[in-house]
């Protein structure tokens, strides 16, 4: 085969999939940059003259929008409870697997796995019923030991902290099979020089244990982080944001804006306020990472 | 670490036990209260095995709802994904064993469609579809998910430890491009590809925001969107509910745990230590 004649043949095989995400997925984020200095609503849709540039005045709009910075408000408490509960429960998860290597393990693999390959409107239908104040099960669990019923999902903060056991929940499968790998990895040798120095357990854990896995540790809070940035689904399916938009996130601020307000332009401009978060976050990270 | 003694390893495995039992909780309350009739699913104090279990909800899903119609579509949607599938694998070859002109910014292209989140495309998509004439279509809902970058990112990262002797050989052989590809490539990549048909079955299966948007028409509408549907229009038929949510959460279990082997292998095998 001559080199330098033009060859076809690595086309056929990248083009079909370019070509959708290009259509799809790269000319996006260029419409939604040139759209989110525009007016673009329903009637720009219908009529591209009806589109009008307007600078910044979006950006400008959104943070005099007490909406928007209750979302923002609200992204950041997701965050910043979420993440390390997140991280913390899966990694513990893994570490006490890691103790059996028998049935014991991949039976228990497969348990805490399951809630992440479910769907989450069925994971919602069946979280809103365990959560209803009247007939739920948790609150008649919690009557058993005269607890209150609590209003699980009828009080912003109460409601926010729901929705965040239920992400937290749903989402270890991934994370714990991540420190699984990171834990069987870790040579048997460094446990077995610390038993010889007299170490006790806490101190292999925090000497060995954890320092050996520290670029699982990150990996897993930098996707952890951005996943919890963009937490959408869970307050969109189970409270739409409610109550008095206490559970509304920037991911979902974006959705009404775009398909049930028609605020394209306005939409878009938000997309980039939380995709400047979420780089301004990924880059903190890594610079801390690189201080460690 | 290990444990030190029996006692021990009772506390770890009782742990592990409670905390699998809070955990399968949902499901396990999805699949009892789903045979419960009406009246039985809102008692107070509930009961824990339905006392005369019934199917008349699972019934009535197919019989006075449309979940046949959801069921077809979500299938259709699958079928599809595994289309998207093999276009992704033959791309991840493609950028992995060929040099070609301006390739590093073509994979750029993909590299930086991965990084962005999901909100950013999500209205110019639309738009996208909208100027296309693709919504309320089927093509509309398949077509903005058919191609992963991650999935591409991941396949063309295996292909690129394919030995090219093997691939040069097979050319000196006589072998088309295309044949080496499905009788040579695919075979090697099966380990990674069997991971990547479980997730790809699982994420389809499960897919919502498109068909949401996307889908105007009922005849159009996915599982999950038929079940949000379905919740919004029977707001207190708790035992309706269940069984449209155990509909959508079984099968997709049943097929995780036949296949869990390669999902957790498949972790070790994408290099993530």
């Amino acid at each position: 085969m001559n080199k330098s004649k033009f060859n076809i043949t690595p086309f056929l095989f990248i083009g079909p999939a370019v070509l959708l995400l290009f259509v799809f997925s790269f000319a996006p984020i260029l419409v939604s940059l040139g759209i989110s200095f525009t007016d673009m609503n329903l009637s720009g849709l219908a009529n591209w003259s009806q589109i009008n540039f307007v600078g910044l005045d979006n950006f400008i709009q959104l943070f005099q929008d007490e909406k928007f910075l209750q979302a923002m408000g609200n992204t950041f408490f997701y965050v910043i409870i979420g993440v390390p509960l997140a991280v913390a429960s899966s990694l513990l998860i893994a570490v006490l697997l890691n103790f059996f290597n028998n049935w014991v393990s991949s039976t228990f693999r497969v348990v805490y796995y399951v809630p992440s390959i479910t769907n989450i409107v069925a994971i919602a239908v069946v979280w809103s019923f365990l959560y209803n104040q009247e007939y739920g099960l948790f609150n008649y669990l919690l009557s058993l030991i005269n607890v209150d019923s609590v209003p699980w999902l009828e009080e912003p903060v109460v409601a926010r902290l729901s929705l965040i056991l239920l992400a937290v929940w749903k989402s270890n499968g991934v994370s714990m099979l991540i420190f699984l790998a990171a834990l069987q990895s870790i040579p048997k040798i460094y446990y077995e020089a610390a038993d010889i120095d007299g170490a006790n357990r806490w101190h292999k854990f925090f000497k060995i244990t954890l320092p050996s896995m520290s670029f699982a540790t990150f990996f897993v809070t930098v996707t952890t982080l951005i996943g919890w940035l963009q937490f959408f689904e869970e307050p969109f399916v189970m409270t739409n944001g409610g109550p008095l938009n206490g559970t509304n996130s920037m991911a979902l601020f974006i959705y009404q804006e775009g398909f049930q307000y028609s605020q394209f332009g306005y939409g878009a401009a938000a997309s980039f306020v939380l995709f400047a978060i979420v780089i301004v976050a990924t880059l903190v990270q890594f610079k801390l990472r690189k201080t460690d | 670490m290990e444990l030190k003694n029996k006692f021990e390893r009772a506390v770890v495995l009782f742990i592990l036990f409670a905390g699998g039992l809070l955990v399968s909780l949902p499901f396990i309350w999805m699949i009892l209260s789903s045979f419960k009739n009406d009246r039985e699913v809102l008692s107070i104090p509930p009961t824990l095995f339905p006392e005369n279990p019934t199917f008349q909800h699972y019934i009535e899903l197919f019989q006075n709802l449309n979940f046949g119609v959801y069921l077809i579509n979500t299938l259709i949607i699958v079928l599809f994904s595994m289309f998207g599938l093999l276009l992704n694998t033959m791309a991840g070859y493609g950028f992995g064993k060929f040099d070609f002109r301006f390739k590093e910014g073509w994979f750029m292209i993909v590299l930086i469609t991965m990084m962005i989140p999901g909100q950013v495309t999500m209205i110019p998509t639309y738009l996208i579809l909208n100027e296309m004439g693709l919504t309320n279509t089927m093509a509309g809902i398949i077509l903005p998910g058919l191609i992963a970058a991650f999935n591409i990112f991941l396949i063309r990262q295996f292909m690129v430890t394919v030995p090219d002797d093997l691939i040069e050989a097979a050319r000196l052989d006589g072998a088309g491009e295309f044949y080496i590809f499905f009788k040579l490539i695919i075979p090697l990549a099966k380990p990674i590809l069997a991971v990547q048909v479980i997730l790809t079955f699982i994420a389809s299966w499960n897919s919502f925001l498109w068909p949401l948007i996307v889908a105007n028409d009922e005849s159009l509408y996915t599982l999950s969107v038929g079940l949000a549907l379905l919740q919004d229009e029977n707001v207190t038929n708790y035992g309706l509910q269940m069984a449209g949510s155990a509909f959508m959460v079984v099968p997709i279990v049943v097929i995780f745990m036949i296949f869990q082997k390669y999902i957790v292998e498949g972790f070790n095998v994408s290099g993530i230590k």
